[in-house]
């Protein structure tokens, strides 16, 4: 217990000194596609900022300054499959503001998203305000990709450093003593008394999964503004694996409890088949929204509090407004600290669990 | 929101190939070395105790030999005392036996000596006695050729010269 303290008490001062050293001066003068030098300072522009961030970009933009509308931050390679692959830098699009050519065709940026247009950048609107245009295959290096590759260069780092010292000494000390007693909660807290006898085959999977999590939903409270875990597709990519997992370690009993229940009547077998076939989907479709929900509403909140200052400073002014911000902000920060290590756990041990009812031996 | 419209599928497949080669990367680089490393230390420690449970066990068994075999010393000891104590008066009785039977016989062979000697002087005497006998018989014969009277006389005064003891 004492181990968890210690990295509690060294993220909060981390974080809480960067979130006060950064992120609460300037995250709100990003303007997302609000450039003609206009501060965000009413509702509904913080609404589209709030939603601008909960999105992917393609820039890594760390803040702007409202008055002139110069962006601070650098631009992110696009990569688009389209008739072939194209690169080019984020920085041809100004921020959304310009249609980039390539190859002969040319793209605009529409709320996040690349969009396929004419040289003109005409976009034609459907009724929901989406645009009918073609969407490429965008696999561009987005700040969301950025930071599962600033995560992976993390952990490994971290953990070969940890796996190096037991050439040395058998007992890791300094960070890495700190590390191992996460890798050993991981195995015996989470994979095995969930797994069972043959959990060691899921530790490369369940490990790398919990630590992944963890530390991108701790990235996301950073100023930095990463939101990789908030991302639907990346929370669908982490359940589909354990989706694929699970299948492919079920044994003949997992299976004949879904298609042919034993031991209820056959009527009884023909009305629970669907039921656990859909059982089977919806297993990792709650994993996914549990995670992209948590994290999505973790920031939503969060920010929303820093946003106080401004919606709040005509009635209670500045001071007042700045201070209850302030302090709502910060507590709910803690509980958001918490968050990420639980959802990382959550997660985890759900997919051990799942993978322990496929491999477990029916006497 | 919107999920469907907010899913993008580049991202999903940068996750996937992300996801797929970090966990690659980390099975072989982290949690594998990692893993053994801390099972074979929970080896090594549960090996520790039940070593240290052994030596403790043989500790004891050592003892309880160390103390039986002092307890043995000890009775051998106290059995070799006795056995000189009881050798000790066995010899002083012996040797005073020895002794008692040795005046004994001294005494005895004396006594036979005495004995002898006695004889011997008996034997001497008897002699004497007869050849006295024999003189005074001579004497008597040759005063009774002479005088009935004086031959008693003789005989009397003769016998009562001869002192017997």
């Amino acid at each position: 217990m004492n181990i968890f303290k210690k990295i509690r008490k060294a993220s909060i001062l981390f974080f809480f000194s960067l979130t006060v050293a950064f992120g609460y001066a300037n995250s709100f003068s990003d303007t997302a596609g609000n450039v003609q030098g206009n501060p965000i300072d009413t509702n509904e522009e913080i609404r589209d900022y709030i939603s601008h961030h909960l999105q992917d970009s393609h820039d890594f933009t760390l803040f702007t300054n409202g008055k002139t509308g110069k962006h601070v931050g650098f631009p992110l390679p696009v990569i688009i499959f389209d008739e072939g692959f194209k690169f080019f830098m984020s920085s041809k699009f100004h921020h959304g503001t310009a249609v980039a050519e390539s190859g002969g065709s040319y793209y605009k940026i529409y709320h996040g998203k690349i969009y396929k247009t004419n040289a003109q950048g005409d976009l034609t609107l459907d009724a929901h305000e989406h645009p009918t245009n073609k969407r490429p295959l965008d696999l561009s290096i987005t700040k969301s990709v950025l930071g599962m590759l600033l995560v992976g260069l993390i952990m490994i780092l971290l953990f070969s450093s940890l796996a190096k010292g037991y050439k040395k000494n058998a007992v890791p000390t300094g960070l890495s003593g700190i590390l191992e007693p996460l890798v050993l909660y991981v195995r015996d807290e989470i994979a095995a008394p969930n797994i069972g006898p043959k959990y060691r085959k899921y530790m490369g999977f369940l490990l790398t999964v919990f630590f992944f999590i963890w530390i991108s939903n701790l990235l996301g409270l950073t100023p930095l503004g990463f939101n990789i875990t908030g991302q639907i597709a990346v929370t669908v990519c982490l359940a589909l694996f354990t989706f694929i997992i699970v299948q492919f370690s079920g044994n003949k009993e997992y299976w004949k409890h879904i298609f042919w229940m034993p031991g209820v009547p056959v009527p009884m077998k023909i009305i629970l088949m669907p039921i656990e076939i859909l059982g089977m989907l919806t297993k990792p479709f709650s994993l996914l929204i549990r995670l992209f929900a948590n994290i999505t509403a973790g920031h939503f909140v969060v920010m929303s509090l820093i946003a106080l200052t401004i919606t709040m400073k005509a009635a209670f002014g500045p001071i007042a407004a700045t201070g209850t911000s302030l302090i709502l902000s910060l507590f709910i920060t803690v509980i958001e600290l918490l968050v990420a290590f639980l959802q990382a756990f959550i997660f985890t041990m759900l997919s051990a669990l799942f993978i322990g009812m496929a491999v477990e031996e029916h006497h | 929101m919107d999920l469907l419209n907010d899913f993008s599928p580049g991202l999903f497949i940068m996750q996937a190939v992300i996801l797929l080669i970090l966990i690659i990367l980390m099975r072989k680089f982290a949690w594998k070395p990692i893993l053994d490393a801390v099972s074979s230390r929970e080896e090594g420690i549960k090996d520790a105790l039940a070593s240290a449970e052994a030596a403790k066990k043989e500790m004891q068994n050592l003892q309880a030999d160390n103390e039986r075999i002092l307890q043995e010393a000890r009775a051998e000891r106290d059995g070799i005392l006795k056995d000189a104590r009881e050798l000790k008066t066995s010899m002083i009785a012996e040797a005073k036996a020895e002794a008692q039977a040795e005046a004994d016989k001294v005494v005895s062979q004396a006594q036979t000596q005495i004995q002898n000697e006695k004889k011997a002087a008996m034997a001497d005497l008897k002699k004497q006695v007869a050849s006295l006998s024999v003189e005074i018989a001579e004497k008597v014969v040759r005063n009774e050729l002479t005088n009935k009277n004086k031959q008693l006389e003789l005989v009397e005064s003769m016998l009562g010269d001869v002192v017997l003891n």
